[in-house]
């Protein structure tokens, strides 16, 4: 019993150790007066109202960011969980010469921070005249999040047990066939956290993203929030408005793939 | 049905050699059992037949059509896994399934081909099961009926009963004879287990370190073991094997003798081979303790000390009791000679 009301008190106090901040954020969001401090500490006052959600979509090019953002991190999910899925299962299943070379060589990529590749990333897109270009900053955020993916992906492959592949081959499968209707299916798991994390990675993305791109039509809404903030004030109430806004895509995507974030899809394939 | 040569199979892992020129012929329609220890290469000769491993050198020919190189698809090959390898993600239905809508079959022949294979087996309630949801003996069967359901002419078992418990392993063996006596394919069955390979096969192949030791019915390979290896690996309880040297018609063996009833026997036998149900309990004969007993149910197997002889005796189930005296007497009749290399000595 006392061990129940210990645990529920911990999961109370880590509850609200989340929530509190959310909760602050959505009170600013809902005062007109673009304070950040604030006098009271209840979330919605007398004086709460939408103003700056509707002067948000309104008055703002925060739709067009936002579209930006997604185009973006859709492209880079789909390349991270193409290029990770292809690459992690080569790795994992085939021999060949440098295997372990190239193993080591993806994971040294991410020793370097972030801040470092900064000016090689810069003159690299200037030679490629790919500044102020999407395409650029999908190479970038591609590059940045696959080597993690590759190893991630790699990793799950390894615990697949060959036989189902075998089994498929002799069930009449080519190599391709394997993979797609035997390995990625049951790779789910592995799939949707590569996909989470490359998405995330390029979602909330803001150093690569500003020096990147210049013209503010083609802000992400990183860049964009920020440009609520000027030298001399910045807009807490749209600013607020616009990140509440901007966690919903990945609260909404955590709520659709937990369902797939389940262990032992291999169970009962092969004798444990 | 079809038949399956292999000619001079070498696969080597380095300066490794797993298999050395493993060269046999397999009949349409033959149930041949490959046996053997742990290691000593059946699981890979099998694996090469199904083209998951490329031999090193020699051919794999099937009704005529050298079939070394050929990708797997094109062997018309099925094979049960001893781990099952059923896909986890697709019900029991589109695991039996898969291989006939990978050739792009027509869904009703799959439909009516799975329905018989499913009542073959008893599995029609588990159709609509996931893997997970089912027993290890129910895998197994589904795993059967995934390799049933392709109809090849060959079917390759991988030690298909050796995660089954003793009851269930009975109930499959005979499950898959009687499947055999339906279908009638050639089938190779890779086992460890003595009892599977003769209860099971037409003829058995027994491999050691690489090499086909001999290949016969069980009931030659059991009377006429071709070496040592083989007289102890085929037969349970284990063979009795006695080294000593002949003399006339006396057998010398630690601290005592035999006396056997011809004349003269050959000097190069240097081991008799005796089973443990040709040693008879008798009112007289020789003398010997016993030192430990076994109850297998029907029967007892009794190990004794003759002198400085120990021998296992299958015997009735009447009292017996540990270091208490027994006589017992040789059946001269069925006894193994061998030679100092272990060879079995045909004329002794």
């Amino acid at each position: 019993m006392i061990k129940k009301i210990t645990s529920s008190i911990v999961i109370l106090l880590a509850c609200l150790f989340s929530i509190v901040p959310v909760l602050y954020v959505l009170s600013v969001s809902l005062r007109g007066d673009n304070a950040f401090g604030a006098k009271t500490l209840k979330i919605v006052t007398s004086t709460s109202n939408f103003d700056n959600y509707v002067k948000l979509f309104t008055e703002t090019s925060f739709l067009t960011w936002l579209y930006n953002s997604l185009l973006v991190s859709f492209v880079v999910t789909l390349l991270g969980v193409t290029l990770a899925a292809t690459s992690g299962y080569s790795l994992s299943r085939h021999k060949f010469k440098g295997k372990q070379f190239l193993l080591f060589s993806i994971l040294t990529t991410q020793m370097f921070p972030a801040t470092m590749l900064m000016l090689p990333f810069f003159i690299i897109l200037s030679k490629l005249h790919l500044i102020n270009n999407f395409l650029g900053l999908i190479i970038i955020y591609s590059s940045t999040a696959l080597p993690f993916c590759i190893w991630q992906m790699k990793g799950y492959f390894d615990t697949i047990p060959k036989e189902l592949e075998e089994a498929a081959k002799v069930d009449g499968c080519t190599n391709f066939q394997t993979f797609y209707k035997i390995i990625l299916p049951m790779s789910l798991p592995a799939l949707v956290i590569t996909g989470l994390f490359s998405f995330m990675s390029s979602w909330s993305e803001y150093l690569v993203a500003a020096i990147t791109l210049q013209d503010p039509a083609l802000y992400t809404l990183p860049l964009g929030l920020k440009s609520f903030q000027s030298s001399l004030s910045t807009q807490w109430g749209l600013y607020a408005a616009g990140a509440l806004i901007v966690s919903i895509p990945v609260v909404v995507l955590f709520i659709i793939i937990s369902k797939f974030l389940v262990s032992g899809l291999t169970v009962g394939s092969v004798k444990g | 049905m079809k038949n399956l040569e292999l000619k001079n199979i070498v696969k080597s892992y380095g300066k490794n050699n797993v298999l050395n020129d493993i060269s046999i012929s397999i009949n349409s329609g033959e149930f041949l059992v490959l046996v053997g220890p742990s290691g000593c290469g059946k699981s890979t000769l099998l694996r090469s037949i199904a083209g998951l491993d490329l031999p090193t050198s020699g051919s794999i020919i099937i009704d005529d059509r050298d079939v070394t190189k050929a990708p797997i698809a094109q062997r018309e090959i099925a094979m049960v896994f001893q781990n099952y390898a059923l896909y986890p993600h697709m019900t029991v239905y589109d695991n039996m399934a898969f291989s006939l809508k990978i050739k792009s079959r027509p869904k009703a022949e799959i439909e009516e081909r799975i329905k018989e294979i499913a009542s073959l087996l008893q599995i029609n309630e588990l159709l609509h099961r996931k893997p997970k949801e089912l027993s290890g003996g129910q895998r197994q069967r589904v795993s059967l009926g995934r390799a049933l359901a392709k109809r090849s002419p060959i079917i390759l078992f991988d030690e298909p009963l050796s995660n089954l418990d003793a009851h269930l392993r009975q109930q499959m063996r005979i499950e898959i004879k009687k499947i055999h006596e339906i279908y009638k394919s050639t089938i190779v069955y890779v086992t460890h287990d003595q009892t599977e390979a003769m209860t099971m096969g037409d003829r058995i192949a027994i491999l050691n370190k690489g090499n086909i030791i001999q290949v016969d019915t069980p009931s030659e390979i059991y009377k006429n073991p071709r070496n040592e290896f083989v007289a102890r690996f085929i037969g349970s309880p284990e063979i009795n094997l006695i080294e000593g040297k002949f003399k006339d018609s006396i057998f010398s063996t630690k601290g005592t003798k035999f006396t056997f009833p011809e004349m003269k026997y050959s000097e190069k036998i240097s081991t008799l081979g005796i089973r443990p149900e040709d040693i008879k309990i008798s009112d007289s004969g020789e003398q010997a303790t016993i030192r430990f007993i076994e109850n297998l149910g029907s029967t007892l197997l009794l190990y004794v000390d003759y002198h400085d002889v120990q021998l296992r005796i299958i015997t009735g189930t009447a009292e017996y009791k540990i270091g208490s005296k027994i006589n017992f007497s040789l059946n001269f009749d069925n006894i193994i000679y061998f030679d100092q290399s272990g060879e079995r000595i045909v004329n002794a």
